[in-house]
């Protein structure tokens, strides 16, 4: 049986590994190879890093991150972060990187997503989503740019065209929950799911275990992407993942 | 010497990298003759069937690798590496290199393709390279399947809805539907087991 992921994700800046709250309030958190490390040998079932620094250095210093990570972690890794073009992917796959998720780009041009598709396989190409509830509605909107502008997107329809357009799975975080510790949006993550045949990576909210269980039953996620949580100590990945098992979730441990 | 088969087809560096942890050096091969000196070869492999096998042909590395497993070599295919080995695959129609009979179809699931993810091994046939193996879980990424002519070919199997082979061995040679590569110490261990198989020195 496919066995439900649990995701640590590294937001990097600079070569550091940074997090914030509601897309701000950036706080230094570590470095990213030895974390990267760590969270391998605690069972991690594969590793995001998003890079938040899309200056040309912070480019060419996630390359050389990716390339040392990739000597040391021995599961998948994705990178995100600023990504435009089809060179700048195959860049990041060559370092080491199995998959790469772009968001921005994606919405200003969807054939992104169908020529990395086409380059490199679906498998390689993960569209990331954020996605912020509609006041008052079941429905939620996408925004770009750290959550800061709006794309005038369904993030369900969004979600069903990057999967046409040969996405190979979605990342999909809710930006009322990021940061709050206070749980995933389990309905925006269930309509998602609904929507599309691709995998979907819950993120934004996991503040205990039992948030993580509730976004892989209840909302029905392939895999549940997290950084505080992890990052804090708050509650290690073993932990985590005893819990998930004990609850009946099948994991690896 | 352990030659990592490059015909152009995927990332041969996780699995350098992985092979470097154990502290094993790989060659390269990208040559017939690369091929001819080795002592254990890791055919790795993603992608597609066709574009896979054309660009085996054009540079004489498919004859090079049956020639290769005949003489018994120990011999690691990953992923396509392991499907290649059979007759042909629905994958683009492609005939392959037919050292292993059977074909390569579409896994016949109901469930989400491709089949991503982490999924556990199972059933699993003595042989020194998959000891200790069974129901460990592995990194899968794929949406074809290998179907041997005969079942004493196959040497484990995983399920995602349906059962299908994601190991197979004879003698030397081993197949794996997963990425060793990709999937933590159990990955890792499984390269040490093809190591300590191949009886390659290990130590640099």
């Amino acid at each position: 049986m496919l066995l439900k992921r649990i995701i640590p994700c590294l937001d990097t800046a600079g070569g550091r590994v940074v997090k914030g709250t509601h897309f701000e309030q950036l706080r230094d958190q570590g470095d990213p190879v030895a974390l990267a490390r760590g969270y391998s040998e605690d069972g991690a079932d594969e590793l995001t890093f998003l890079d938040i620094d899309a200056t040309p250095q912070g480019r060419a210093t996630l390359v050389e991150l990716v390339e040392q990570t990739a000597h040391e972690v021995f599961i998948p890794l994705t990178v995100g972060g600023g990504i435009r073009e089809v060179d700048e992917i195959r860049t990041l796959l060559r370092a080491g990187a199995d998959k790469v998720s772009i968001q921005t780009a994606a919405v200003r041009r969807p054939e992104l997503i169908t020529e990395g598709a086409r380059a490199f396989g679906s498998q390689c190409m993960v569209v990331a989503i954020d996605a912020k509830r509609a006041s008052g509605k079941d429905r939620w909107m996408v925004f770009t740019h750290g959550g800061r502008t709006p794309a005038g997107l369904d993030a369900v329809g969004w979600a069903r065209e990057a999967e046409h357009r040969g996405a190979g799975e979605i990342l999909l975080t809710s930006i009322d929950a990021d940061g709050t510790r206070a749980g995933y949006d389990l309905e925006l993550t269930r309509a998602v799911v609904d929507a599309v045949q691709i995998p979907v990576i819950a993120s934004g909210g996991a503040g205990h275990p039992k948030d993580l269980a509730a976004v892989l039953t209840q909302g029905r996620a392939d895999a549940a992407l997290a950084a505080s949580i992890f990052h804090s100590g708050a509650f290690p990945i073993p932990q985590v993942k005893a819990y998930l098992a004990s609850q009946g979730i099948p994991v690896r441990i | 010497m352990i030659a990592l088969i490059d015909y152009g087809a995927g990332n041969l560096r996780s699995v350098e990298n992985a092979l470097a942890r154990l502290n094993a050096r790989a060659t390269i091969a990208a040559t017939p003759e690369d091929l001819a000196r080795a002592r254990a070869i890791i055919f790795p492999g993603v992608g597609a069937a066709g574009p896979a096998m054309a660009s085996l042909r054009d540079r004489g590395l498919d004859q090079a690798v049956i020639a290769a497993i005949r003489t018994g070599i120990p011999f690691l295919g990953i992923c396509l590496g392991m499907q290649l080995l059979f007759e042909s695959s629905a994958e683009d129609g492609a005939a392959c290199l037919a050292v292993l009979p059977g074909t390569v179809g579409r896994l016949p699931t109901r469930e989400k393709l491709p089949h991503v993810g982490w999924n556990t091994l199972e059933h699993v046939r003595p042989h020194p390279v998959l000891q200790g193996m069974e129901g460990q879980a592995f990194y899968f990424v794929h949406t074809y399947v290998v179907v041997p002519r005969h079942p004493t070919v196959t040497a484990g199997e995983t399920t995602h809805g349906v059962p299908f082979v994601s190991a197979v061995a004879r003698q030397g040679l081993v197949g794996v539907q997963f990425h060793p590569e990709r999937s933590g110490t159990a990955g890792l261990r499984l390269l040490e087991n093809f190591l300590r198989f191949a009886n390659v020195e290990a130590a640099a």
